[in-house]
């Protein structure tokens, strides 16, 4: 069924367009000496002022790698992280631990772990994917670099990246 | 001998005198002036829009931001820089053709606007014409020729709804543009725009006769009852001005939101620059005639002209600071028209198509075509 919209009938005021003009030149000027007189502050001037304590603990910034409280690097090299990758950013060979190392019983961790900054979506679901809870995604944002090889992240930076953090997964802990 | 070179010289001055107002006109006022009002563009809408605009360019290698007033010296930079690219379905010549014609008539119509009154001896128009309007919208309405070749020369879909709708939006306001200056004419009984300035300047601007012979307690009743004609003129004058300059509510031959940029999509580099700078240059030399024909142009208000010529003692020789009073008072009230058409343009909506066409032919010509007989009317009635 086509439903006839009825238009409403206009004024001579209205019709003649002036009224409705002066009234959005009122409009917009009343923006322009609002923000002139510095009443109204929208914008924030980056590089000086950020917003860094005001990101939410669920922000999205670049991914990291984490140790735990026994400076063991959480990374177990199961790969899940490589496969899940949307834009398949990560690299990872790994790495059999070798005997006599205090953690031999972990068996596996990464000898090459590299993240291309430059393909990562910041998706997030590198850190959902893993079961050791090794991958973060930090607060750092602003990753930049002037050629492609400094936006790939190796294992050291990711690992200065993610610092340690402690708790969460018990798994390889003697306390268990 | 000596008075073939006394002969010479002033050949040589007759021809030097033109070069330099052209040059300096031109170069040192017009295409600065367009430059930055690329940029005041930008400041003022990212104010109406409660933004910042561009406010960091400055002096370069140095932390001054001078409030960006950098901008448009790296914005020429950058167009200059860019690949110019031309693609291959294009037909090369009118191509090439169709920034030149939008760039070329938007300056040559400067020549005739009076832009001060004398400056050492010397008046400062380009050209005096006797027939100054008639010049400017025979050159202005060229420009169209550029936009409807660029659209259709493109030879891709969204440049050539471009510049057919150029070309229809110009048949529908030319019309009213024409006839709505003829009234003024026919007040002042004068074509040249210099003439028309003085005597704005001695008996009242035409929407402000508060001075001279033209206030009402000095005996002006028929510039008191040719005002609200003149008013009646003055917008659609205006209004016409914003379609010719296609500037927003009139700017469908551009169209962002449904014709990707209209006729200059297929542009690039320094070729749509000049489009660029020829709607600017366009929206400078439109507020320059409207400042001139309606608002006093080069003079002071409330005939303060008059006594600060007085004052400098020689009736007949405008005195230098005079002239460069009178110069920055024109470039004043271009600058506040330009600010103008600014705030218009993020004001209002578009037009609609048929809306535009409405305007131009059943409101605004009629409207101009009738205003025509009454200021006639009251010119036989009011003048003996």
């Amino acid at each position: 069924m086509p439903i006839v919209v009825k238009r409403p009938r206009l004024t001579l005021a209205e019709k003649c367009y002036f009224p409705a003009l002066m009234k959005g030149l009122r409009i917009t000027m009343g923006h322009a000496i609002r923000i002139l007189r510095r009443k109204k502050k929208v914008t924030m001037q980056y590089p000086e002022v950020k917003w860094d304590d005001n990101l939410p603990d669920y922000y999205r910034g670049a991914p990291a790698l984490v140790t735990d409280e026994h400076d063991r690097e959480r990374c177990v090299s199961c790969q899940l992280c490589e496969f899940i990758c949307p834009p398949r950013a990560i690299k990872i060979v790994p790495e059999e631990i070798p005997p006599g190392d205090e953690w031999q019983k972990v068996e596996k961790r990464p000898e090459v772990f590299e993240i291309d900054m430059i393909r990562c979506i910041y998706c997030g679901m590198c850190e959902e994917v893993c079961p050791e809870q090794a991958i973060f995604l930090r607060k750092d944002y602003a990753i930049t670099g002037v050629s492609r090889e400094e936006m790939v992240h190796d294992k050291e930076k990711l690992y200065e990246i993610g610092g340690k953090r402690e708790g969460l997964v018990n798994k390889w802990n003697e306390l268990k | 001998m000596m008075m073939n070179s006394s002969l010479a010289i002033i050949e040589l001055s007759a021809l030097l005198v033109p070069a330099i107002k052209i040059v300096v006109l031109v170069f040192a006022v017009i295409l600065p002036m367009v430059a930055y009002s690329v940029w005041a563009e930008r400041r003022v809408s990212a104010i109406i829009q409660d933004r910042v605009g561009p406010n960091r360019v400055g002096i370069p290698f140095t932390k001054i931001g001078l409030a960006g007033l950098g901008q448009p010296i790296s914005d020429g930079i950058k167009f200059l820089l860019k690949e110019d690219f031309t693609p291959g379905h294009v037909n090369k010549l009118y191509f090439w053709l169709a920034p030149a014609l939008t760039m070329v008539p938007a300056i040559l119509t400067c020549a005739v606007l009076p832009f001060g009154s004398e400056l050492f001896g010397e008046k400062m128009v380009v050209a005096d014409l006797n027939v100054g309007p008639l010049f400017i919208f025979a050159i202005a309405s060229l420009s169209v020729y550029g936009i409807v070749l660029a659209g259709w020369s493109s030879n891709s879909k969204y440049p050539f709804l471009g510049g057919i709708r150029s070309s229809s939006q110009m048949i529908s306001y030319e019309i009213s543009l024409g006839l709505s200056l003829v009234p003024v004419l026919l007040i002042f009984g004068e074509l040249n725009l210099s003439t028309i300035v003085e005597e704005q300047s001695k008996n009242g601007w035409l929407l402000l006769p508060l001075w001279g012979d033209g206030a009402i307690w000095n005996g002006g009743w028929d510039r008191f009852f040719l005002f609200f004609p003149a008013a009646i003129a003055f917008i659609i004058f205006t209004t016409s001005i914003f379609a010719e300059t296609n500037r927003l509510p009139f700017d469908l031959p551009e169209c962002e939101t449904e014709l990707v940029a209209g006729y200059h999509t297929e542009y690039s580099s320094m070729k749509f620059a000049l489009f660029f700078l020829g709607e600017y240059a366009a929206m400078i030399i439109g507020s320059g005639l409207i400042v001139t024909l309606f608002l006093g142009g080069w003079s002071l208000p409330f005939g303060w002209d008059g006594a600060l010529m007085s004052m400098a003692g020689n009736p007949e020789q405008v005195p230098w600071w005079l002239g460069i009073i009178h110069i920055s008072t024109f470039l004043a009230k271009v600058v506040g028209f330009i600010i103008f058409f600014i705030w218009v343009r993020w004001t209002l909506p578009r037009f609609r198509y048929d809306q535009l066409m409405k305007l131009g032919w059943v409101v605004f010509f009629e409207l101009a075509l009738l205003n025509i007989f009454i200021t006639a009317g009251i010119i036989i009635l009011t003048r003996p």
